[in-house]
């Protein structure tokens, strides 16, 4: 059975790796500034204690005043898992975090998926186009603009 | 311009010729999607047959059709093609237990070229249907569609959903519409006796098959 780590634990290896990182962190899942991800990425994947070698899921979550953009990261070795949540600013204009394509390959079609159907742009990404919709296909059909 | 000698960015950047090639096809394939949802709006009418009056006592040509129709419709090859979660059924009915090779169809064909029968097994959508158009376009004359399953008859559960095509009937005309989410092998099988009724009464002086 894949064990959840604890709230502090995890809190406080991220601040370990890039200090002033987290801005909030529960049960699951700690809140990342999207400035510090990628550090924050290389260290969770480099650094033994973590070892979050395995990239779950990227998701993007619509809160109508935000966005979020979501990584679920297993380390096979320690049998353990992690949430990693990244706030994309304020407002629903331009929404934007750093990719984490350098750090675990297997991003590339999930950050794809989630910049055609979301709109959310992924800085540094090797190939951000989209992959699910074609090309002219107006809007981002996952935004809950209908709700506004 | 590369002289082909360039080794190729293995990630391809927005300055990487790969890239730019890439974005440029995807640019023409979406002007081509958007271009058919803009002008496929009406569904093509079902083929009918017509027989001319003048045709219809004629003992001859009749039983030339009867020849004919009876060798078209025991040997009538599916193309080997599946869209979605339909396409499992269709398979089923192609395996020992069902046994399309009853009717003389067991032989999924690869090319279209070959092919008398589509099999629209599942979901038409938006992306997918200048693929469908062409394979269509790309069969031998007399060719036949059957519709399998409600989201390549009318769109089903994604009726009105901004990537699926309401009907693969705008696109193609269907012969035989077989209902079901999905329909079990025994209804394709049903919907696939349907089309041999059908293929047998179609006429040398009638219109040809699957011509629009």
């Amino acid at each position: 059975m894949t064990t959840e780590l604890g709230g502090a634990q995890v809190a406080s290896m991220i601040e370990a790796i890039a200090p002033g990182s987290v801005t909030a962190h529960d049960r699951g899942a700690a809140w990342i500034k999207p400035g510090s991800w990628p550090a924050v990425a290389r260290g969770l994947h480099d650094r033994p204690e973590a070892d979050f070698r395995f990239l779950n899921a990227v998701t993007g979550v619509d809160y109508i005043d935000h966005f979020e953009v979501i990584y679920h990261l297993t380390s096979l070795t320690h049998n353990h898992m992690w949430v990693v949540k990244i706030r994309c600013g304020e407002g629903r204009e331009e929404p934007s975090v750093p990719s984490a394509v350098p750090v675990w390959r297997g991003a590339d079609l999930q950050e794809r998926e989630v910049y055609d159907l979301m709109g959310i742009r992924f800085d540094g990404h090797p190939n951000l186009k989209r992959v699910m919709l074609w090309e002219g296909f107006p809007g981002h059909p996952h935004r809950k603009d209908f709700l506004r | 311009m590369t002289t082909g000698h360039e080794p190729l960015a293995l990630r391809p950047t927005p300055e990487s010729p790969l890239y730019r090639q890439t974005l440029d096809l995807d640019r023409a394939e979406g002007a081509i999607i958007n271009q058919l949802k803009a002008t496929h709006l009406e569904q093509f009418p079902d083929p009918v047959i017509e027989v001319p009056a003048e045709f219809r006592r004629s003992i001859f040509v009749g039983s030339i059709d009867a020849l004919l129709n009876w060798g078209r419709k025991s040997s009538v090859f599916p193309l080997m093609m599946g869209l979605a979660c339909c396409s499992f059924e269709m398979i089923a009915a192609a395996m020992s237990r069902f046994d399309l090779s009853r009717f003389g169809m067991e032989v999924f064909r690869a090319s279209p070229r070959q092919a008398d029968l589509m099999i629209v097994s599942g979901t038409v959508t938006w992306k997918m249907a200048p693929v469908v158009r062409r394979l269509y376009d790309q069969m031998a004359e007399p060719r036949w569609v059957i519709s399998q399953g409600v989201c390549a008859t009318s769109g089903g559960p994604y009726y009105e959903s901004y990537s699926v095509v309401p009907g693969v009937n705008k696109i193609i005309p269907v012969d035989v519409y077989v209902p079901g989410c999905p329909p079990r092998p025994d209804a394709l099988i049903y919907g696939i006796m349907q089309l041999h009724e059908k293929i047998k009464r179609y006429s040398l002086a009638g219109r040809a098959a699957g011509r629009e």
